[in-house]
């Protein structure tokens, strides 16, 4: 790599064989590393060498960009408005062609195949869908397979496929666009992109003209998606969040095209680069990070745990703590109460205090487990299991603990890999 | 005397003959004006710098009166509807070109783009997305081209006897029938009403996809 990157930066010994890469991230990303498990489709690694992009009026919207996109996963580029991010993307399928440098799809020039073939073979999707206003939403979704020469009713059936994948009602398929809320074209636009079975996929800012639960339902849908297809995938977007949900790995641009880090999402948090990329990821990544770390390490406690059935003798045994946990008899938890308030065989369910939201244990982060007992009365977390029954309860102090832990336990494992 | 639809025989055609023919003149121009607009749009579109010109030639062309086109083409095509045709073909552009030009600006860019991302040619890209998208368009243009056209018909008069309907108002002048006067303005607005609502059913036939007024979303 001839740019510097934030690679070479931070790992002066060069970088890492691609394997202990990948075991680390399956550590930090159990749903990513199902993907790299369920591979179907042929991934292809896409390799941006030293790309610039010099538009005729002089701008430079890429400034000798180096990225190596792994095959089988999300790559996000993210950066505040005008750094490059759709220059980039359309490069690959090119849209726009690169002033100097090369982009190599599995080793291959991309220049070497007809444009119109390359293109074929890239899904792309774009803010607004991009649907075409005259088609049905089942030709819309067709059209890739019908320009590659598919019959019509095949590529038809193809479509209605696509539909139930992104989760569209098949009674849409003869509507027009104009008919469907933002999300569903959205979606549409998605099944568009899909319908060839592209090995890539380019998405530029595919979700921000939706609403925020909207956007969340459809980020959600495309990790689905992306778990039962594993594409390679390029994501454009301005909003780190959407960034760090989606990327297996973060490219962050700084204006004027350049790189300035590229990374795991967890290690942006942990290590940004430079003071660019730190404030980009605002205030509290430090919170944000904690999505990253599971909550199944948490040592829990049940001593605070009473249910409402509980003698006073069993009451009596368990008022070391401050604060016990009612549950009902199922261990379902209903309240906070100070344990002499409690009287064996007659509780008011109305004077507990509430429990906040409890956190599950064996899916949930310790940032899901922090915010329990952050927005909890008194200051203790409720875990439960699955079916809502407490598993025990946890307080700020010993998610705190944990919390450095797990910090320290990542700094030696990337000391570790640096072979510091 | 004779009925409202008896024509003086100088006419050398039935009532309904006449309807014929003035349709043939009115049509046959904006629909040759039509062929000749798509490409030249097409050029407008891809190339901007010669639509500020093309605009300015078609604007110079329908500023020239109908007569001085007669004079000219007189020589070439004799007292015959192709002389009254041509200025009428050439006045269609004026409204047309822009039309079209229009219709297929509106395509949204990110209809383009993605056409263009799909893999789309240029000539597909053409007929497949914009042409479609720019029907509405092209359809208010030709419906102004077409009842223009339809009026304009009348000065073929000037040529001796090549106004179709229009050749009644002079025969109303010479036989002093006032109502072969009334007649012929009133078919030709009748016809212009029935032209422009047959366009616009045509409209509707061919955009399913457009939003209806008081419908969807
Ligand atoms: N066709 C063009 N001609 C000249 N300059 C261009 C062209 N397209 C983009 N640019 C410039 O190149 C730079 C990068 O543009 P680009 O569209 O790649 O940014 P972006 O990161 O996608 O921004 P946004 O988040 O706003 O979409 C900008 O300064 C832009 O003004
Ligand atoms: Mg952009």
């Amino acid at each position: 790599m001839r740019a510097p990157t934030a690679r070479a930066v931070r790992r002066p010994r060069g970088p890492l064989p691609a394997n202990v890469q990948k075991r680390a991230r399956s550590r930090l990303f159990p749903q990513q590393a199902r993907i790299g498990r369920t591979r179907r489709a042929r991934g292809v690694l896409i390799r941006i060498d030293s790309v610039t992009k010099r538009y005729p009026d002089g701008t430079v919207a890429v400034d000798r960009l180096s990225l190596e996109i792994p095959d089988r996963s999300i790559t996000v580029l993210v950066g505040p408005s005008g750094c490059g991010k759709t220059t980039t993307l359309r490069m690959i399928n090119r849209m726009v062609e690169p002033t100097e440098g090369s982009i190599l799809l599995d080793g291959r020039d991309i220049r070497q195949q007809p444009v119109n073939t390359l293109r074929r073979s890239m899904g792309y999707v774009i803010q607004n869908a991009g649907l075409f206003q005259h088609r049905t939403i089942l030709d819309n979704i067709a059209t890739v397979p019908r320009l590659l020469g598919w019959t019509k009713q095949k590529a038809r059936a193809r479509a209605a496929e696509l539909m139930e994948r992104v989760g569209l009602d098949s009674a849409l398929a003869k509507r027009y666009p104009y008919q469907l809320s933002g999300g569903q074209q959205q979606r549409v636009g998605v099944a568009r992109a899909l319908a060839a079975d592209p090995p890539v996929l380019l998405m530029d800012e595919p979700f921000s003209a939706v609403d925020p639960v909207v956007r969340k339902g459809l980020q959600d849908e495309l990790l689905r998606i992306q778990d039962e297809l594993g594409k390679t995938i390029v994501f454009v977007t301005h909003d780190i969040d959407e960034a760090i949900k989606l990327g297996t790995k973060v490219a962050v641009l700084r204006t004027g095209g350049r790189l300035a880090q590229f990374a795991p999402p967890a290690e942006l948090l942990s290590a940004p680069a430079d003071l660019f990329v730190e404030d980009f990821l605002g205030a509290d990544r430090g919170i944000r990070r904690l999505s990253f770390f599971p909550a199944a390490g948490l040592e829990l406690e049940t001593a605070p745990v009473v249910p409402i059935d509980a003698d006073a003798g069993e009451i009596a045994s368990r008022a070391a703590a401050p604060y016990l946990l009612v549950t009902d008899p199922d261990g379902r938890p209903l309240g906070w109460s100070e344990p002499d308030k409690l009287t064996a065989g007659a509780v008011d369910r109305e004077q507990l205090l509430d429990h906040g939201r409890p956190f599950v244990p064996a899916t949930d982060s310790l940032r899901t487990a922090l915010d329990g007992a952050v927005l909890s009365p008194t200051g203790w977390a409720v875990a439960v299991d699955g079916e809502g029954r407490t598993v025990g309860v946890i307080s700020q102090q010993v998610i705190g603990e944990a919390i450095r832990d797990a910090h320290s336990r990542v700094a030696e494992r990337a000391d570790a890999k640096a072979g510091r | 005397m004779s009925g409202f639809f008896d024509l003086p025989s100088d006419l050398q055609h039935s009532y309904l003959g006449l309807v014929g023919l003035h349709l043939r003149e009115a049509l046959l121009p904006v629909l040759a004006g039509l062929i000749v607009s798509l490409p030249v749009a097409q050029l407008c579109v891809r190339f901007r710098w010669i639509y500020p010109p093309v605009l300015g030639v078609t604007t110079v062309l329908y500023a020239i009166p109908s007569l001085a086109f007669f004079v000219v083409l007189i020589d070439y095509f004799g007292q015959s509807e192709t002389t009254v045709m041509v200025p009428l073909a050439l006045y269609s552009l004026v409204v047309l070109v822009p039309a079209i030009v229009d219709g297929v600006r509106s395509v949204p860019p990110e209809t383009l783009a993605a056409a263009q991302a799909m893999g789309f040619g240029p000539v597909r890209r053409y007929l497949q997305v914009q042409l479609p998208i720019a029907v509405p368009a092209i359809i208010a243009g030709l419906r102004v081209a077409t009842v223009s056209s339809i009026s304009l018909v009348s000065v073929g008069m000037l040529i001796g006897n090549q106004g179709a309907l229009g050749n009644m108002l002079y025969d109303a002048q010479t036989y002093e029938r006032s109502a072969l006067a009334v007649n012929s303005v009133l078919t030709i607005g009748v016809l212009g009403v029935l032209a422009d609502g047959v366009l616009v059913l045509v409209r509707l036939l061919l955009t399913p996809w457009m939003p209806r007024k008081g419908a969807g979303r």
